[in-house]
């Protein structure tokens, strides 16, 4: 189980918490563009490594957060609301290996 | 083996005896002991059958790592197969039986599967059943699974409680011995809060049982000391009997109390068992280890034990396994039993030393007149059911002896216990000086690792370590202090251990005890060319029973090296996960049990409903009344009487579990637009419009209705089930995708008691009952809605209609729907006013052709439901790109359609597949599913909707006719595709 910094609530558990995938790839602005709205909806990159993700503190404060999550330690560099620009670390940490 | 008392133990009070049963037999143990303790007290060697070949077993270690002393404890519903004797604490009445023999432990017919041992190797099931191939699934499978298999399950329901606990704290310790004390005592002392968690029902761990001194006395009582400074710290929560089964992510660990398991019953309101989730923002592992066997023929008999098992028998529980004891070792440890032994005049014939240099410990055993045996081990074991000698091997030589024994302890030294410090995927690393696996983890943390289970052995550096990892933790946790400095203790001292994986000597050498893997198993596997240790393991199922291979997987990894000519290190270890011993499955349900599962939903007239006769129907969490029967009257003929009252007259139904959701702001309208696939923008303050939600995927999500109280006001109404999801999707847009809107929302659901009321007499009914609003045509268009106040009350009117039929939905406050349901009720009496459940709502939404849950399943897009002109052409909207991707406009799609039968006597069933008349009767030609399915009073047959392949297709006037297949009733019925509306098709009704 994660534990996620939520910033309206502090340090919450996963189990709180719903997720929506990527806060990498913005939603297409033309609603003509077929090709853009279907790389949006089935074309994710799916990183080994640092990642931009929104979560959902929906048995909380039901507000929409994101988060820096490593996808193989599950280290959590950081959190705030889903406008904010929040820095991505350089390299992975020194905290663990992929399971086996 | 004949075991007995001979001395009062640390544990134990033999003056307190303690009645208790095992297969049948009375025997007396002492308070304190186990039930492996008390049977071994009482000369018992034989405790179980093993898995495969049913061979007799004794106890093999004294903790949760025992693989063969596996019992059915207790009786009844409390019943609990795969016992571990050694952690079964004994209480009067205890009741256990040996498993997986019959007719009896000491008789078993299955025995004779040893004679068979030749075909049971490795792998043989996947070698052996291979012929005739149906003989598979009904002969050898059944065979194998009744033959298989320890203990039996009961199957009453449990009688006892389970529970579910958090704890927050700054540095979690696991393991209450001297590594895991000085540890929890260094972090209080720094500061930290601490929790200490013990899985035995006893601190200090080995140091007290191996006879140690702490700073000049008994090592139990510097133990008692600490405890005590422990328990009187309220920064310190120490758990005994208490199971770490795993670390998880950020500091969570999952730990299993056994609150009442060393008791007969649960006292009243305690539960047997609690599972604690414990955050923690440091976590030192100080495990311990386990004691590895030796690998020779017939290593399994009763009577040979982990000698570390015998000297905590002795000094534990005061109890000695044989009154001739052997000892064979690879290394210093196993030379502490001969000393206990000794001490408690116990004659040790031998001590088997593999090391042809046994160093200065085996100078002190010959001083006392032990008889010391270098470069030997033993070979073999003389005796089935007890040992009476064992065949010493000179390795070198090939000579040797028999000596007489009535037990022969064995060390292949220590495995330390590293299973929690590779949860987070850190697998551990081979020490070519220690002769084992470590954990390899980050100096900084978060976990920390001390004493055994980081692969030390001597008492004062297990203390040292612990006092630096309790230090280390505390400052992780952000809290620096100091601590005492650990107290004198024993050093480092004597000769390194030998690695001897297997004795060379002939015959079945068991390596996994639980799962009956021996030394030629393995062999066969790496001859086969299941040569990755994960591989073999899966093969030979080592290491797949009950006890993870705790005992095995170390032993294994060695003779796989010695057999591939290659190190430890390069074989490598299988990967270890939670839980770290059995966890009951009712530890995770814990109070979640039964109809606690998950609340129940209840709407605000659920007690109305109930005294009338409702019969009720799960909607998600909800129950809602699904008709309302007379007594003696069936379901179908209840749901037509409720319809024909409601199409003839009037009725009225509760749907207040629709999902509700205010949204205001002055850009809310804009908000709209975005959201659904229909224009909002327009929509006239007091007027109410069908709303249409997409996924960004293009396919539909949800369906309801947009009311817009005043310019920047709105009520939403969601599909029951959805109201959840389509919050969570309306606040994603806001603060995701469109956060510059200046709106805001909130559910409405369970604030607002909404009552349908329909049928032709339904506006003369709400004009009776609500007389502060006008409800005629020209006041209260189709689609409009009023807000006003009746007697004192909020109340809310829409003119919407889901059963075709003139209708009206009145909201007021949770709280006060009954009151508005009973007026409605009684100004509706002199028109025959009747409630109706689902089943009638679902008749009439069928008869209209509105889509819903089986329609709108996910899969469907606007144009399949015959609703792409609601879509709008301009603008932005979640779903518009999606929505005309081409895939969507491919004619092969299925789509909305009506459909009757040709015969009209012929009934319909939801899930049926519509075939072609012409093609054969295959899945692959289906063209589609019949959705839903009622028979209608109005028409006078079965009426469905369905999803089909090219839809109504009419040729010249003449409607397209397919079949209805349902072979599992073996039906299959000619229907006729129509209009998905078969009532009011110009909606007359509605707009009068």
């Amino acid at each position: 189980m994660l534990r996620i910094p939520c910033p309206c609530c502090g340090l919450r558990d996963e189990t709180e918490f719903t997720y929506n995938g990527s806060a990498e790839a913005p939603r297409p602005t033309d609603p003509e563009d077929g090709a853009a709205a279907a790389a949006y909806v089935y074309f994710r990159a799916n990183p080994r490594g640092w990642h931009a993700e929104y979560w959902h503190h929906a048995q909380g404060c039901r507000r929409w957060i994101k988060v820096i999550r490593h996808t193989v330690t599950h280290e959590i560099a950081a959190s705030g609301w889903p406008d904010e620009d929040l820095p991505m670390p350089e390299a992975a940490p020194n905290t663990g290996k992929a399971g086996r | 083996m004949s075991g007995f008392r001979a001395s009062t133990g640390l544990f134990t009070d033999p003056r307190r005896p303690i009645g208790f049963r095992f297969d049948g037999h009375a025997y007396q143990g002492a308070a304190g002991d186990t039930l492996a303790s008390a049977l071994i007290a009482n000369g018992v060697s034989l405790f179980g059958r093993s898995f495969k070949y049913h061979r007799p077993r004794g106890l093999l270690s004294l903790g949760s790592d025992e693989p063969n002393a596996l019992v059915e404890l207790r009786s009844g519903a409390r019943t609990e197969p795969n016992s571990r004797a050694p952690m079964v604490e004994l209480y009067e009445g205890l009741v256990a039986r040996s498993q997986n023999r019959w007719p009896s432990l000491r008789f078993d017919v299955q025995a004779a599967n040893q004679l068979a041992g030749p075909m049971l190797v490795a792998g043989f099931y996947y070698k052996t059943f291979m012929w005739p191939r149906s003989f598979w699934k009904s002969v050898y499978e059944p065979m194998i699974r009744r033959a298989a298999g320890l203990g039996r399950a009961t199957l009453a329901p449990d009688p006892d409680t389970y529970e579910q606990a958090h704890l927050h704290t700054d540095v979690l310790v696991v393991g209450g011995g001297v590594a895991g004390l000085m540890a929890a005592a260094s972090a209080a002392a720094a500061g930290a809060r601490v929790v200490l968690a013990e899985e035995t029902a006893h601190l200090g761990g080995r140091a007290p049982l191996d006879g140690e001194e702490i700073d000049g006395a008994a090592a139990q009582t510097w133990v008692d000391a600490i405890a005590a400074q422990l328990a009187a710290d309220d920064k310190v929560r120490v758990l005994t009997r208490t199971t770490v089964a795993g670390l998880y992510d950020h500091g969570v660990a999952r730990a299993i109390e056994r609150v009442a398991d060393h008791l007969a019953e649960p006292p009243a309101g305690q539960p047997r068992q609690r599972a604690w989730t414990i955050r923690a923002e440091a976590i030192v592992v100080a495990a311990g280890g386990h004691e590895r066997p030796l690998v020779f023929p017939d290593n399994d008999r009763p009577g040979v034990m982990l000698a570390s098992a015998a000297r905590s028998l002795l000094t534990g529980y005061g109890v000695a396994v044989g009154r001739h004891c052997v000892i064979a070792t690879t290394n210093d440890d196993a030379y502490l039993t001969a000393y206990r032994l000794v001490d408690a005049g116990v004659e040790v014939a031998a001590i088997l030393d593999a090391r042809p240099e046994p160093g200065p410990e085996a100078a002190r055993a010959a001083a006392i007149g032990l008889r010391v045996l270098p470069g030997t081990a033993p070979a073999g074991v003389v005796g089935s059911k007890s040992v009476r000698a064992v065949d010493a091997l000179e390795l070198a030589s090939g000579g040797g002896e028999r000596i007489a024994c009535d037990a022969l302890l064995v060390s292949g030294g220590w495995t330390p216990a590293v299973h929690l410090t590779t949860h987070l995927g850190r697998a551990p690393v081979w020490s070519d000086t220690l002769a084992a696996f470590v954990p390899d983890l980050p100096k900084d943390g978060p976990i920390f690792v001390a004493g055994t289970a980081a692969g030390t052995l001597a008492l004062s550096d297990c203390m040292t370590e612990g006092r630096r990892a309790g230090l280390d933790a505390a400052a992780r946790a952000g809290v620096s202090g100091t601590a005492p400095p650990r107290p004198p203790a024993k050093a480092l001292e004597g000769a390194p251990p030998v690695a001897l994986w297997q004795v060379p000597a002939r015959g079945k050498a068991f390596v996994d005890f639980q799962n009956d893997v021996t030394a030629k198993d393995l062999a066969l596997a790496q001859r086969e060319n299941y040569a990755s240790i994960e591989h073999t393991k899966r093969y030979t199922t080592l290491g797949m029973a009950t006890d993870q291979g705790k005992t095995s997987a170390v032993n294994a990894i060695g003779i796989v090296a010695g057999l591939r000519g290659v190190s430890p290190a390069e074989v490598g270890t299988t990967t270890f996960r939670p839980p770290y011993t059995p966890v009951a499955v009712a530890t995770f349900a814990g109070h979640a049990v039964g109809k606690h599962h998950a609340p129940t939903r209840r709407s605000g007239l659920h007690d109305w409903h109930a005294r009338h006769g409702a019969t009720f129907v799960e909607a998600g969490q909800w129950l809602r009344p699904q008709i309302y029967g007379k007594p003696g009257e069936s379901m179908f003929d209840a749901t037509m009487r409720e319809v024909r009252q409601v199409r003839s007259a009037v009725g009225l139904c509760d749907v207040s579990t629709l999902g509700k959701i205010d949204l205001f702001g002055p850009d809310a309208a804009t908000f709209l637009n975005l959201l659904y696939a229909n224009a909002f923008a327009k929509l006239p303050v007091g007027k109410v419009r069908y709303g249409l939600m997409l996924r960004e995927d293009g396919h539909v999500f949800d369906d309801g209705t947009v009311s817009r109280l005043a310019e920047d006001r709105f009520f939403i109404t969601t599909t029951t089930a959805n109201a959840g999801p389509v919050l969570a999707h309306m606040e994603y847009a806001h603060e995701v995708l469109w956060p510059e809107l200046d709106v805001a929302m909130c559910t409405a659901t369970e604030q607002w008691c909404s009552i349908a009321v329909a049928g032709p007499k339904s506006r003369e009914v709400l004009a009776k009952a609500l007389p502060a609003f006008d409800v005629s045509a020209d006041a209260l268009p189709f689609m409009g809605v009023r807000e006003g106040v009746q007697d004192g009350v909020a109340t809310r009117v829409f003119r919407i209609s889901f059963s075709g039929e003139l209708a009206y939905e009145v909201a007021v406050p949770w709280g006060h729907g009954e009151a508005l349901w009973t007026r409605l009720l009684a100004a509706g009496e002199p028109f025959g006013i009747i409630p109706y459940g689902t089943e009638a709502l679902g008749v009439m939404r069928i008869e209209k052709g509105h889509p819903a849950g089986p329609e709108l399943n996910g899969h469907t897009m606007a144009q399949d439901l015959g609703m792409a002109r609601l879509m709008k052409t301009s603008g932005d909207f979640i779903g518009r790109a999606m929505a005309h991707h081409r895939a969507a406009h491919d004619p092969d799609r299925p789509v909305l359609v009506g459909l009757k039968p040709r015969q009209r006597d012929q009934r319909l069933r939801a899930g049926a597949h519509l075939l072609d008349p012409d093609a054969p009767k295959t899945l692959e030609t289906s063209l589609g599913w019949v959705s839903s399915c009622q028979y209608s009073p109005e028409c006078g047959h079965w009426i469905a909707l369905g999803l089909l392949k090219g839809g109504r297709r009419d040729d010249g006037g003449v409607p397209r006719r397919v079949v209805a297949a349902y072979p599992l009733k073996n039906e299959w019925v000619d229907v006729l595709v129509v209009d998905p509306c078969f009532v009011d098709p110009d909606g007359s009704r509605l707009h009068a």
